[in-house]
């Protein structure tokens, strides 16, 4: 139904969406562009001028970079890993025939609809507090020294908070995709001899392969600019322990107030960011069949 | 994969289903109970599930100390607003990607999901004088619109994949009985995808809903929502771990009852429409 006037309908319909959204993402692209290489810090107003790529080198060279570089791919990496492979675990075992499969999706899915300032505030105070978290009390009271979770393990912590905020979001999906497995191949290979492990293997892990196409693209997406988790909990900290990339930005900006170097940050970002993209989305936009 | 098993095997799959998800609910669970307790029960060592002083003044002060009906309905707003527009802006381009498709459909949507990428950190200090200049800072409407850009990505792509699940036929004859582009989309193609529209809504009032960098630095007062309510909570540490509790209670659960409540629909939508 190509016709020239559904042509026209199409690119009249589609207008509004592409336009707001170029301009939301080109506009502030552009500034970010010009302040990185400006001189421009809001302690020294008077200093003005160009400042050629010295805001990137001083970003690339600072000594927080690299290790912001991989608290960034780290945060990432680990939190799919966990949230994929408990996801999977987890639906696995309600999609076994249990009483009350409702309820049990609502326990389930309840961390997803916490914001992430509460959900950082609540691991931070009432659970991984040295002195009156409640792990540090059942520490104790098994007559162990409390972990200093955020003290000693700053990134691993923040990993664990992030995977508990995504986990139901991973296994929701896996759930769904599961449940539209039919038995009567499982049934089918289990009478050819199949046992649990190789049933897994070559029938359940290739069904859901989309599902985890699903979750890696989506969490990916909100993964990269994690910010307010470990704005709550660690402020990137102890020292630069666990800065990542979107933070070290945050703290260029906002607390040494040099807007030229937190938007020379901010270009690498994207460029990270556009780099991650390009791979995921070759990789996974064959599989999504959109 | 319902197949049948032994009562004794379906009991201790039960078991422990029931005890990973109460594990995983038990955070939730914990700070709502703390909610109701004293300062001194809160951190009283052991921990005690329960307390014998159950108490109703942890919200009390919080309802006094800030103005929750405010930040509340400022979410209400910021969510429920951002959403609506953002139907308005997606719906028509959903149709045009799911009924007159072209070559470059999917590397649109790609490249529309390839916005959401881009870390709002690194965009922070320009967004910040852009609001300041238009004096959209600090407004409802302004964080509408950022709330609506941040999430159109996601709502047209979902809009997309539940819309090409409707017979363009059902199109066709309404165009062939006169219906020109508008009422056939509102009349014929809308009312039919209701479902996915729900799903839709409800996802994304609930990003927006737990938005917690833009709501907290493009607001002040005026336009301030929950997630800048609880933010001002917790920057004062100390034993207050019974009042921080209350003021998150009061935080999430107009959204997680709503979730609880619309949960069928939501994990439909949860899936982007791409696992069925």
């Amino acid at each position: 139904m190509a016709t020239q006037s559904s042509r026209l309908a199409a690119r009249l319909t589609l207008a509004p969406s592409v336009i707001v959204l170029f301009i939301w993402m080109i506009v502030p692209l552009a500034l970010t562009i010009w302040f990185s290489f400006r001189i421009y810090r809001l302690l020294s107003p008077d200093r003005t001028g160009w400042a050629g790529f010295r805001n990137y080198v001083w970003f690339v060279n600072s000594p927080d970079f690299w290790l912001a570089i991989s608290n960034t791919l780290l945060l990432v990496g680990g939190v799919l890993a966990i949230t994929i492979v408990f996801g999977v675990l987890i639906a696995l075992l309600i999609d076994q025939p249990v009483w009350g499969q409702g309820p049990l999706r609502i326990l389930v899915i309840s961390p997803f609809f916490v914001m992430p300032p509460v959900a950082a505030s609540i691991w931070e105070n009432l659970f991984m507090h040295p002195q009156n978290g409640m792990l540090a009390s059942l520490a104790l009271g098994v007559g162990l020294q409390p972990i200093l979770f955020l003290e000693n393990y700053p990134m691993s912590s923040v990993i664990f908070i992030v995977s508990w905020e995504w986990l139901p979001f991973a296994t929701l999906i896996l759930l769904t995709a599961l449940q539209s497995l039919s038995s009567e191949q499982i049934e089918a290979a289990e009478m050819d001899g199949a046992g649990a492990l190789s049933r897994f293997r070559y029938i359940v892990l290739p069904h859901l392969t989309r599902a985890i196409t699903v979750v890696i693209l989506i969490q990916t997406i909100f993964l990269l600019g994690i910010f307010g988790e470990i704005f709550t909990t660690t402020q990137g900290g102890p020292g630069s322990a666990s800065t990542t990339l979107p933070y070290m930005i945050y703290k260029q900006a906002v607390i040494a107030k040099d807007i030229g170097r937190a938007a020379a940050g901010g270009i690498i970002a994207v460029i990270l960011a556009n780099i991650v993209a390009f791979f995921l989305m070759r990789s996974m936009g064959k599989n999504l069949d959109v | 994969m319902a197949r049948a098993v032994t009562p004794r095997r379906k009991l201790l799959l039960t078991a422990s289903a029931w005890s990973v998800a109460l594990l995983i609910f038990f955070p939730v669970l914990w700070t709502v109970l703390t909610s109701f307790k004293t300062e001194v029960s809160a951190v009283a060592s052991p921990p005690q599930l329960f307390s014998a002083d159950w108490t109703l003044e942890n919200y009390a002060e919080v309802w006094q100390r800030s103005d929750y009906p405010r930040f509340f309905w400022n979410s209400v707003v910021l969510s429920v607003g951002s959403t609506l527009l953002g139907l308005v802006i997606a719906i028509p381009a959903a149709w045009s990607m799911a009924f007159v498709p072209g070559t470059r459909t999917r590397d649109l949507l790609m490249w529309m999901l390839s916005t959401k990428m881009m870390p709002a950190a690194a965009v922070l200090i320009p967004m910040y004088l852009i609001f300041q200049r238009t004096g959209l800072f600090d407004s409802r409407l302004g964080l509408v619109l950022a709330l609506m850009l941040m999430n159109l990505p996601v709502i047209v792509w979902m809009l997309y994949t539940y819309f090409k699940e409707i017979p363009a036929e059902i199109l066709e004859a309404a165009r062939m009985d006169g219906a020109n582009l508008w009422s056939e989309i509102l009349y014929v193609l809308t009312p039919m995808a209701v479902p996915g529209i729900a799903s839709t809504v409800l996802l994304n009032v609930i990003l927006a809903w737990n938005e917690a960098f833009w709501t907290i630095t493009l607001t002040t007062t005026k336009a301030a929502p929950l997630s800048a309510f609880i933010a001002s909570f917790s920057a004062p540490q100390g034993l207050f771990y019974a009042k921080l509790s209350a003021a998150s209670t009061m935080a999430i659960a107009p959204i997680l009852i709503l979730g609880w409540f619309s949960q069928k629909q939501l994990v439909r939508g949860l899936t982007f429409g791409a696992v069925k």
